[in-house]
């Protein structure tokens, strides 16, 4: 199995405060891991550092066996936790930029998926719902044909039952061989889909490990070896 | 009927149990052709490298076998599927029993609640 993600040694401070803390791991081909911490842990800043957002950090990042650049960026799929579009804009304009900036976007699946989820090419950004936002902030992402997927938080906005079938989309979309890094605090939406799970705490992992290894050695979910570490 | 699992219990085991109850119950019969892992991890919303894994471990117990290039098939050897069959309704009545007996409740009493002759 090739590496896709290999961190070593990431640390990184907004002042005083040490946001990530000697960060290492690796996340091999094919692999899908879940990022867990509680707020501050240091998950959107891990995250920001591998999109290429943050550029000050500590440590090596290689990511496909080349650093965190326009190299990485054309391998990576990254979605922030935030709207990345303004709201005048046209869902058609959104994905036109896109085919412009990423050769590896299909523009043809990202419209025949928004459009099976009823988000249509003319709409603008700022009409769509907050669970409609992050389901075109998903698709958008999971269009490009990358080898690394970020996602940020995906989809606290969006319902349970939707949700589910964002996670199908999801699997749908994602080719086999490339890998996918979710954070998320929705650990029981998601953790039947996990590979392996990240626990991060005061900017260090302090858990890295497959899930169904997990499941087995402690006859514990997901959530509850979550509610045990953090609680 | 559709895919619900135990959080606290490997997909992989709940997957290939899952499975082999679809294949003694006929659901997918004797020589049937099997979905692409990709589809039906899809369709349980589960990781296609976990299904991937639990095919293999059918593979392995020879409940499926794979045809280089058509895909996955179900064994056509009834004996085995009976075999199977047998298996997973000792498991099933062993789980019974063993829940009864945490409520308090003696195997004859378990076995009368079934409606059979203690």
């Amino acid at each position: 199995m090739s590496t896709i993600l290999e961190c070593k040694g990431l640390s990184h401070s907004y002042g005083k405060k040490k946001a990530l803390d000697d960060v290492s791991f690796t996340i091999g081909s094919g692999k899908i891991v879940g990022l867990f911490g509680p707020n501050g842990s240091g998950k959107t800043t891990l995250i920001k550092i591998l999109a290429g957002m943050i550029h000050d950090e500590n440590g090596t990042v290689s990511i496909c066996g080349n650093p965190v650049g326009i190299k990485s960026k054309a391998v990576v799929s990254y979605s922030p936790d935030i709207m990345p579009y303004r709201n005048d804009r046209k869902i058609a304009d959104i994905l036109e930029s896109y085919a412009l900036m990423f050769e590896d976007f299909d523009r043809k699946e990202a419209e025949e998926v928004l459009e099976e989820l009823e988000i249509h090419s003319d709409d603008l950004v700022g009409k769509l719902s907050k669970g409609n936002s992050e389901k075109l902030q998903i698709i958008i992402a999971m269009s490009r044909k990358a080898k690394l997927y970020i996602l940020d938080e995906p989809f606290s906005g969006i319902d349970p039952v939707a949700r589910e079938n964002i996670v199908k989309t999801i699997l749908r979309m994602m080719p086999e061989d490339s890998s996918l890094l979710l954070s998320t605090h929705l650990i029981g939406d998601i953790e039947q889909i996990l590979d392996e799970a990240i626990f991060l705490k005061d900017g260090k992992i302090v858990l890295h490990k497959p899930v169904d290894e997990m499941r087995d050695e402690k006859g514990q979910s997901l959530s509850d070896e979550y509610m045990e570490e953090f609680r | 009927m559709p895919w619900n699992f135990d959080s606290d219990k490997p997909i992989f085991i709940q997957l290939v149990e899952r499975l082999e109850s679809d294949i003694v119950s006929g659901k997918y019969a004797p020589g049937d052709k099997l979905p692409t892992v990709r589809d039906l991890a899809v369709e349980a919303a589960v990781n296609p490298n976990t299904m991937q894994k639990a095919y293999g471990e059918l593979e392995r117990l020879g409940l499926v076998y794979t045809q280089r290039t058509n895909g996955r098939f179900v064994t056509e050897d009834a004996g085995l599927i009976e075999k199977t069959r047998k298996e997973l309704a000792k498991k099933t009545a062993q789980e019974f029993l063993s829940r009864m007996k945490e409520i308090g409740i003696s195997r004859e009493e378990a076995v009368k609640l079934l409606g059979g002759k203690a």
